[in-house]
Order: C-alpha cells, then structure tokens, then sequence
C-alpha cells in the first residue's frame, strides 16, 4: 500500500506554492504565472504581479515558471481615498 | 437667468501634465461602484486616487470591478499607498502600482504613523519620496502641514505638496490656515489640501487660501446624498478659486465703509 502511495506522488508532483498569503496546489505540474492566472480565471483582469518579492513584468508571464515554495503576491486597484 | 461668461482657462500643472479640474477626489467608502462612478462624474474630477491590494482569489469572474466603473482610459489614477506605515511597504507598493498601470508613474505617497489619527509618518514619507524619486516617480506627497518637512519634500523633488487640512475621514476642515498659508507662499510646486475636507466651504477656503487644488474622499462618500455634495465640491473649488484669482477686499475691523453715497441724503 505504502509503496503504491509513494510510486504516485512521484508520478504525480505537486506544486505547492503561496498566493496572497494563502496556500495553494496548483493545477499544472509546471505552472508558468500565466497557468496560474489562467487557473485562478485572473486572465484579461488587470493585475500585477510579484515572485518572492520581486515584480514580474506583464510580458514574462508566459515563459516564467513557478517552483514549489515560491510566494506570490497579485494584487489590484480598488476604491481608496 | 443669465448666462455666466466663460471662465478663463486655469488649468492645474502638476508633473508637466495639465488638467481642468482642481478636484481630485479618491474612490472608497462609497455604496456601491454605481453611486462610485456617479459622485466621481458630478464632482468633475479627472484624478481619481486607488488604492492597491491583493485581489480577490476564487471571486466570480464577472463580478464587476472599480475599473469597470471608472475606467483608466477615462481618468487618471493616482495610485495611493494607503495602509503603509514604512518607506519600504510604500515604495514596494507604488513600484507594484507602476507595473499595474502600465508604466505610469504619477502618485501619491502616504505613510501613516498611527492607526487610530492616520497621522502622516514625516520621516519615513522623506524616506520613501527620495527612493521613489530616484526611481522616475513623480510623487504627490500626503504630509502634515509642517511647513520645514513641506520645504524638504519640495527639495527633493515631490511634484506636489498635500498638506492635510485634519486627520484623514475626520471631516474637521482646515485647522490651520496659517501653516497652510506658510507652505503656500514657499512652495514652487502645487500645494493641495489632502484630508479633513467635511464640507464644501472647507474645499472653497481651501482654494482662497492659494491652494492649486483640494482631495477628498470621505466628505463627498459619507454625505447624504454624496452625489450632490460632489457638485457642491465641483462648485466650491472653482468658486474658492475664482475668489483667490480676483483678489479679495482688505479685512478692516473698524473703519467701515459704506457702498451707498454719504451726500445727498433726504433731510
């Protein structure tokens, strides 16, 4: 049984990173930030987006993978004086 | 009635950029983003202040937005940093804001020093507006109405000095015109007031006072009727500025002068 358990989780990884504080699995084995966008249905919102601190530019979205551990901030405009 | 004679142009330059209205008003505490946009629209506003925070995950996709509201393409938004209380959560905040509204570099720095007064962070604002600068900002500075921090802002490169007029949603008006006079007489740059503002002859003295112009939010969201006292704004900072441009009559206390003639009086 222990054997099986551990022949999937080595089939199937996990990617598990932090978004805006809160744990989260995500749903592709090597998300890029736009899987996650696509995932979180934040496609065409108008986001930004930071990795572990740094800012990722809207044009690397595509191509930048995520690794498991990563955290990740998206935030957005809302009302405020 | 007769129609008014069209008021010269008066634009308000700030960063190098020219704008019509002198009321810039922010977008929260209001009902919904309905009475948002109808208030924002009736008080003539172009600068709309936002705020920055993490979005809702898991939110229905359909939901509206504040930007479907008020759309950038229709105004400007001054990306604010409220609820920082350090430079670095300030700046880190604005550089998120640039990379959200692709590249636009006009904002508004806030660092609180105190959750209960919202009482500006003078030293770590200083702080964070020489690293903004450094950084291509140009940054509309929320500061107390010290008039020495107002002259470093200023120094260091702020586009505009805002001076609070009371504490942030306390609706007191301006309770020390004299310290505001003192900036305004300094300053190079456009001096606002920026918080306090409860009423509309608060944003009208404001403007006599010589500022280039007034932001509000909470004066207009916690009205009755917030749309109206959006007009009554629109209203006020023109008239306030109309008066300052005209040059108002000396104060005298004791030689009155009448209107009507003294000769020719019925005896």
């Amino acid at each position: 049984m222990l054997e099986s358990t551990t022949a999937f989780a080595v089939l199937s990884p996990v990617l598990a990173i932090v978004v805006n504080g809160v744990p989260h699995v995500c749903r592709d084995e090597r998300p890029t930030v736009a899987d996650l966008l696509r995932e979180l249905v934040l496609t065409g919102k108008r986001v930004a987006v930071e990795k572990n601190g740094e800012i990722v530019p809207r044009s690397r979205y595509e191509e930048l993978p995520l690794v498991s551990g990563d955290r990740l901030e998206i935030i957005a405009a809302v009302g405020g004086g | 009635m007769n129609a008014l004679p069209p008021t010269p142009v008066d634009p308000l330059l700030i960063g190098g950029r020219s704008y019509r209205s002198r009321l810039l008003v922010g977008t929260g505490k209001y009902r919904d983003f309905a009475q948002t946009r109808d208030a924002v629209v009736a008080s003539g506003a172009e600068i709309v202040t936002v705020a920055i925070r993490r979005t809702n995950i898991g939110q229905d996709a359909a939901a509206p937005s504040l930007l479907d509201a008020l759309p950038p393409t229709e105004f400007t938004y001054l990306p604010n940093t409220a609820g920082c209380y350090t430079a670095d959560d300030a700046i880190r905040t604005l550089r998120l804001a640039r990379e959200l509204l692709d590249g636009h570099t006009l904002v508004k720095l806030e660092v609180l020093g105190d959750p209960q007064t919202l009482f500006p962070n003078v030293r770590e604002t200083l702080k964070a507006a020489e690293v903004l600068i450094k950084d291509g900002f140009e940054v509309m500075v929320y500061t107390s109405d010290d008039p020495i921090i107002a002259r470093e802002l200023e120094a260091i490169g702020c586009v505009a000095i805002m001076p609070l007029a009371s504490l942030i949603g306390s609706g007191m008006g301006i309770l020390n015109p004299w310290n505001l006079k003192l900036i305004i007489a300094e300053a190079k740059v456009p001096v606002l007031v920026d918080a306090g503002v409860g009423t509309a002859s608060d944003a009208a003295i404001a403007m006599e006072l010589g500022c280039a112009g007034v932001l509000m939010n909470t004066a207009i969201a916690l009205a009755q009727d917030p749309v109206r006292m959006a007009r009554a704004m629109r209203l006020a900072v023109e008239a306030g500025r109309e008066a300052f441009l005209a040059g108002r009559m000396p104060r005298k206390l004791y030689a009155a002068s009448p209107s009507s003639p003294t000769a020719g009086l019925i005896g």
